[in-house]
């Protein structure tokens, strides 16, 4: 399993559990009337993105075949910058939509902006590095 | 691929098959009203499907490829993934029963308690084996 795997892999774990201690958060809030608008979206967030995607990210970077005997996985550095966009999304995301729910009036739109803008360049990145990648023997 | 895997993966088949009827259903209901109770069954479909086919599925793969150490046992201590397997499955019938018993959030607060146990029985194990060749 490559380093860049490892990463990807593990931080999806961490992001899994988050996840996971949002959900309890949302089943909390039902019984003791808690506020807090932002968890549901939060949660979905870090599962689809931080979870499920990243986890497929770093397998696929791992799994597919070889682009070439030079370059068997096309572009590390390409892989690095994807990691680090995706997570820096994720955060992003994570930090706006809590807060936004919390400070009514703050112009936190520009952040959400930001992270989605992130999230479609890391899309588009991981693509370009794997697309060539997709193929039989 | 090892049995644990194959439970993991047989497991979250019948999740993924339950989660898509609810879907199908709902679905049909929109098109061709016959059964509005049906709408308060989305909870249940995102749950099975969610948690019960994505989460149980990538857990058995991941169970199976994930790198093995070159000594016996060669996936290490796997009591976690075993636990996992019982809590995840225990979690999600709970939020589904949760999510039809309007009167019991508790029910569904208990679900996602063992969710999150499940969790961490998994990354328990799983994480001494993401590892690279050199161990």
């Amino acid at each position: 399993m490559p380093p860049l795997t490892r990463w990807y892999v593990r931080t999806a774990l961490l992001y899994l559990f988050a996840a996971l201690v949002l959900g309890v958060l949302r089943a909390a809030r039902v019984i003791w009337q808690i506020p807090g608008a932002g968890v549901d979206a939060l949660y979905l967030h870090l599962f689809m993105v931080g979870w499920i995607t990243q986890f497929i990210f770093g397998f696929a970077y791992w799994m597919f075949p070889v682009f070439s005997r030079e370059a068997p996985r096309r572009s590390p550095r390409l892989g690095r910058v994807v990691y680090v966009l995706l997570n820096g999304a994720i955060l992003l995301r994570a930090l706006a939509l809590p807060v936004r729910s919390l400070s009514e009036g703050v112009d936190w739109q520009w952040v959400e902006l930001l992270s989605t803008a992130l999230l479609l360049v890391a899309c588009l990145l991981f693509v370009v590095n794997t697309w060539g990648r997709v193929r039989g023997r | 691929m090892p049995p644990l895997s194959i439970w993991y993966t047989r497991v979250a088949t019948v999740h993924l098959l339950t989660g898509f009827t609810i879907g199908a259903l709902m679905l049909a209901n929109k098109g061709v009203a016959f059964a509005p109770w049906l709408w308060r069954l989305r909870p249940a479909h995102m749950e099975l499907l969610l948690l019960g086919w994505l989460v149980q599925f990538a857990m058995g793969v991941a169970f199976w490829i994930v790198p093995r150490r070159w000594e016996q046992p060669r996936r290490g201590n796997v009591i976690g993934a075993r636990i996992a397997l019982v809590l995840l499955n225990a979690g999600v019938v709970l939020v589904v029963l949760g999510s039809l018993v309007q009167d019991l959030p508790a029910l569904t607060a208990v679900g996602r308690l063992l969710e999150l146990l499940a969790a961490l029985a998994f990354v328990s194990h799983i994480w001494p084996r993401v590892v690279g060749r050199e161990g």
